[in-house]
């Protein structure tokens, strides 16, 4: 009885794991990451700086009266070229309850993959640390990297939340 | 057809709180020898209405105890009771106890039974003069024979109260089920209790139904309770602070907002919808005299906007007194327990402030009122000898002073002694100025882990305190000042701001960016002459209002580019933060407005230097600078030390 349970969940299981991913380019590299927690996509706009933030944190913008803060994974992880032109893409995502804006170069496409459809991350040769990757998967035969978006908003290297804000001391 | 009766349980909670309120404050100020009928019949009701709700609501712990209080009250006012102080003292004490009842019902945690049955029991002492140990058996007894009512449902109750729900034992077998009323049977049940409690009260059985509490009682107390925890609540039944802390710590989330308030906001949701039209019809319409027109239109839509806020923000002001009415029975508890005599008097309890402050002024202002008592006012014979009256007066005073509210608690105490607190100074290693000014001096008693008391008792005397209270007021932005003579009384001033969510700021420009200066800490604007400014190593000083200020550069402390970098070039802001004076320099003052704070924290995290960001009239974030933050990197001893030798100097000219 157990079993047959298990089995059924896991059936299930495999069926929901068919995810929608939006793809976007930073440099020449197509990456993807998960639509379920994308807000919204809209163009650049220019950005109030934070005092003595990391190069990669461009500032705050307002969205509709929230005060969101603008990353740009181009400066964070080294690719391409933190240019600023009327095609530079900021994606807003919701994370955590949190809204998060990042700098792309380009969103490309909205792709659906499976878990079958997704290769665990090679060790080394791709400008994220593994450990913020879902893996790699093959579309129309180029190779699209699969981000882990909650693990890289929410880690420490982006200092994106306050530590104690985390706790919930604050 | 199902009703739910907890949709109602946060009323009665809300309810009840007012009825204690009102019950505590006139029990403070009542007379015992000549108690005035008014009030006690006031008392009374409030008693009764308790009573009524918990009734019907099945929340048996305040039934019992309000009955019995009930009876006192009703014999008090029938003139059949003395009033002492001591069953005022009593009556006080069983309107703590309820207050903790109330809250543990609100927050779904078991009540503490012991401390009912201690409760009922010291009032039946008060009403029979006799034991109430005694008092039980003997009832027990009475009661099989008598009430027939109790007798039926005696058994369900004690299997009920063995199972510890926390219900039981005022009304009978549904009072378990009676959050869940959805079966008529059991509405009718509880019907039948409240009714049941009022012909009580109209026939003469109330001794022996009050009684029947005490009886019933322990039989929670023998299988919920452990012996420890009786023995605790007998030594100490209620220790007033412990008590008073509970009540305070719970946020209340509901408010109750006067009608006329609501109906304003109703009618300018009206105009503004009207406003929003007209401009819909002014914008896109081609007449010479549109433009024109639309003017009108965004005037009317700035003065609709400005009264919407006026209103909202109307709503979540409540007046002072809510903080100010808790502090008769704190004032009059430490007074007695301490052997002095003190007199509060309070003033402007009228005086509205927002709601979230209210709740953090609690604790600081608690703080100062019982340090006032424990340090200032004099024991009576002390203050005889210095040829003070006897009482001591502490008065607690509040006003509206441009956009802050000014608290003020003031006594007629020893005053702040300067050289104890030089002294404690020294001691405890604290870097100070000898020379200083007496407000130098005082400000002194702020620094963490200071406390001039000689011994330290459980009121004040820690060293803990001050400090605390400094920050906290800094936390809501606000700015506490001392005065004080010796020997006359000192008086601590508070100085809030009317509201935490817009602030009046300077919108200043450094570099292409904008920011907010909050308008409170602003001194004046200056542009600098060479003669003005000096250097001293990296530093550079401005000599104005006969004194030097150290500069900070804004631009270079938010990292900007393309800032003005010569001072003379530059706009200097002179501000006067809690700790240090300093000049701000920025490349030009933009104009002053009304800014709504927006947190950094909620999408982002906590910025140094920035007490949150605003959005401008152009859309654009703009960061508003928290000055007490930017003051902790300047070093200002430079400034003050070159202020003396000019001094100095100059006094030497002469």
């Amino acid at each position: 009885m157990n079993e047959t349970l298990t089995k059924n969940e896991r059936s299930e299981h495999l069926v929901l794991q068919k995810r929608e991913f939006l793809s976007f380019v930073l440099g020449d590299e197509q990456y993807a990451l998960d639509i379920m927690s994308v807000k919204e996509i809209r163009g650049y706009e220019p950005v109030t700086k934070i005092a003595n933030a990391p190069s990669f944190i461009k500032g705050v913008l307002n969205l509709r009266g929230d005060i969101v803060p603008i990353v740009d994974l181009r400066i964070k992880f080294d690719v391409g070229e933190a240019k600023y032109d009327e095609f530079t893409i900021v994606i807003m995502l919701n994370v955590f309850d949190r809204i998060v804006g990042i700098v792309v170069d380009a969103v490309s496409d909205v792709i659906t993959l499976s878990e079958d459809d997704i290769k665990p991350p090679p060790e080394f040769g791709v400008a994220f640390d593994t450990k913020f990757l879902h893996g790699l998967a093959e579309v129309n035969e180029a190779m699209v990297i699969i981000v882990n978006i909650e693990s890289l908003i929410s880690s420490e290297s982006l200092a994106l939340f306050d530590s104690s804000n985390q706790d919930g001391q604050e | 057809m199902s009703i739910d009766v907890e949709q109602f349980h946060q009323v009665f909670f809300d309810e009840s709180e007012e009825h204690l309120q009102t019950m505590e404050a006139l029990l403070l100020e009542i007379d015992p020898f000549a108690p005035d009928p008014e009030s006690l019949n006031s008392i009374f009701r409030a008693a009764h209405s308790i009573k009524g709700g918990s009734g019907i609501f099945g929340f048996s712990g305040l039934g019992g105890l309000t009955h019995v209080m009930e009876n006192l009250l009703d014999k008090a006012r029938h003139g059949e009771q003395e009033l002492t102080k001591e069953i005022i003292n009593q009556l006080l004490k069983t309107t703590d106890l309820l207050k903790s009842i109330l809250q543990d019902y609100r927050t779904g945690t078991s009540l503490n039974h012991s401390e009912i049955d201690e409760g009922i029991c010291a009032l039946e002492k008060t009403i029979n003069g006799e034991s109430c140990e005694k008092k039980r058996m003997d009832v027990a007894e009475d009661d099989n024979d008598g009430f027939g009512f109790f007798e039926l449902d005696d058994g369900d109750d004690t299997n009920q109260e063995n199972d510890s729900t926390g219900f039981g034992l005022f009304d009978d077998s549904d009072c378990s089920d009676a959050p869940y009323l959805d079966d008529s049977d059991e509405a009718k049940e509880s019907q039948e209790a409240f009714g049941f409690f009022d012909d009580e009260e109209s026939t003469a059985g109330q001794g022996a139904f009050a009684n029947v509490d005490c009886q019933k009682e322990p039989l929670i107390e023998s299988s919920a309770n452990s012996p420890r925890k009786i023995g605790e609540a007998g030594k100490n039944p209620l220790p007033p602070s412990s008590s008073s802390k509970k009540v305070t710590s719970i946020e209340s989330k509901s408010i109750r907002v006067d009608t006329s308030k609501v109906d304003l906001l109703v009618n300018l949701i009206g105009e503004l919808v009207i406003t929003q039209s007209m401009l819909t019809v002014q914008g896109t319409s081609e007449a010479p005299d549109a433009k024109e027109k639309l003017q009108l239109g965004l005037v009317e839509l700035e003065r609709n906007t400005r009264e919407l806020q006026e209103a909202v923000m109307s709503m979540r002001m409540l007046p002072i007194s809510f903080v100010f009415n808790r502090f008769p029975r704190l004032v009059r508890d430490l007074a007695e327990k301490l052997e002095k005599d003190v007199e509060l008097q309070i003033e402007g309890g009228a005086t509205e402030i927002d709601k979230g402050l209210i709740e953090k002024l609690v604790d600081p202002l608690t703080h100062l009122v019982r340090n006032s008592i424990d340090h200032g006012i004099e024991r009576p014979q002390v203050r005889l000898e210095r040829g003070k009256a006897k009482s001591g007066v502490i008065t607690l005073s509040a006003a509206q002073r441009g956009g802050n509210i000014v608290i003020s608690i003031r006594d007629d105490g020893a005053g702040l002694d300067k050289e104890r607190i030089l002294e404690k100074a020294r001691q405890n290693a604290l870097s100070f100025n000898p020379n200083g000014t007496d407000e130098d001096v005082w400000n002194l008693i702020f620094a963490p882990g200071f406390s001039t008391a000689d011994s330290v008792t459980d009121i004040s005397g820690r060293g803990v305190g001050m400090d605390v209270v400094k920050r906290n007021i800094e936390s809501i932005g606000g700015r506490i000042n001392i005065s004080s003579v010796q020997g006359e009384g000192s008086s601590f001033s508070i100085s809030v701001p009317l509201t935490l969510a817009i602030v009046d700021g300077m919108c200043v420009a450094s570099g292409d960016q904008v920011f907010v200066v909050p308008l409170v800490t602003i001194v004046e604007s200056i542009q600098p002459l060479p003669q003005q400014l000096r250097s001293m190593g990296n530093e550079k000083l401005l000599w104005v209002r006969d004194r030097y200020w150290p500069i900070l550069n804004l631009a270079k402390r938010m990292d900007i580019d393309h800032a003005v970098e010569q001072p003379t070039d530059a706009i200097i802001i002179l501000i006067e933060s809690s700790k240090k004076r300093f000049g701000l320099m920025i490349d030009k003052l933009l104009g002053q407005q009304q800014v709504v704070i927006k947190s950094l924290e909620q999408h982002y995290r906590r910025v140094p230097g920035a007490a949150g960001a605003t959005i401008m009239g152009d859309g654009h974030v703009a960061i508003i600078l928290d000055v007490e933050s930017l003051s902790e990197d300047i070093n200002t001893e430079a400034a003050e030390r070159q202020t003396n030798e000019r001094n100095v100097d100059q006094k030497r000219a002469i």
